[in-house]
């Protein structure tokens, strides 16, 4: 039983670094996407795919470290890249991101 | 604004998403110094539900909503941080200096009451201040300097 609990955990362990390999190159290509996108949309939708990864990114990272110090984290970009995301989309359609009209 | 666009779902979905991260600020804000959390990222998380408020329902309703002035909050902040801090000289400690106890709360259990929450509150208050002032500001002057120059006090809360 121990034994297999041991290779459990260490497939476990291989398995997310190489998930972490993975969303490396997936990142690195969402950056070539933000820094050539041919219009701004491409660019935002590219911001919220890094974010997502980012995501990813924690949970793998607390998986491997065995701590759950990070789940916090993960909720926080996940809050926080929607902020990010709605920010952009406003900016794109309105120019000013916050009212300040009277009416 | 005529041709303003329909956010309903934004809108709909910001009175969520909203108190959801003011809930988690204030989670993160109490998690305190022995797990992630703390003042500062609290109030960044606050300053971050706040400033979505403001991008879905507009500067003015938000003012009418809560009427705080944030230059007040940030030196309020500041005030709290300086005398919690001065406070440590009552008991003959070095400035900035803390403790802490444990005290059983029933139905919570065990629970570590640190004085360094109250210097907490002080850097909570004044990220959140610190935060939306320069965002406010920023928002009314871009909105003044391009299209609204009708003689508007853009001081003016």
């Amino acid at each position: 039983m121990s034994a297999l609990q041991d290779d459990f955990a260490s497939i476990v362990q291989m398995v997310s670094i190489i998930c972490l390999i993975v969303l490396s190159v997936s990142i690195i290509l969402l950056i070539i996407r933000v820094l050539k996108g041919p219009t701004n949309a491409d660019r935002a939708v590219a911001l919220d795919a890094i974010g997502v990864n980012i995501m990813a990114f924690a949970a793998l990272l607390a998986i491997i470290l065995v701590t759950p110090n990070f789940n916090d984290i993960v909720l926080l970009i996940g809050i926080l890249l929607f902020i990010g995301t709605v920010a952009i989309a406003i900016y794109l359609e309105k120019g000013d991101l916050i009212d300040t009209d009277d009416n | 604004m005529e041709n303003s666009p329909n956010n309903l779902i934004f809108k709909t979905t910001t009175v969520l998403i909203s108190f959801l991260l003011l809930g988690f600020s204030v989670y993160l804000f109490f998690s305190g110094h022995n797990s992630p959390g703390g003042g500062f990222i609290g109030g960044l998380g606050t300053a971050a539900a706040l400033v979505l408020m403001y991008m879905a329902y507009g500067f003015k309703t938000v003012s009418k909503v809560l009427p705080i002035n944030y230059r007040i909050l940030t030196m309020t902040g500041v005030l709290i941080a300086i005398l919690t801090s001065a406070g440590s000289f009552v008991f003959g400690q070095p400035f900035l200096s803390h403790t802490f106890t444990y005290v059983h709360v029933p139905l919570i259990g065990k629970m570590e009451l640190a004085t360094a929450t109250l210097f907490d509150l002080g850097v909570y208050l004044t990220v959140v201040g610190i935060a939306l002032t320069i965002i406010l500001s920023i928002a009314q002057d871009r909105s003044t300097s391009e299209e609204n120059t009708s003689g508007q006090d853009t001081y003016s809360r």
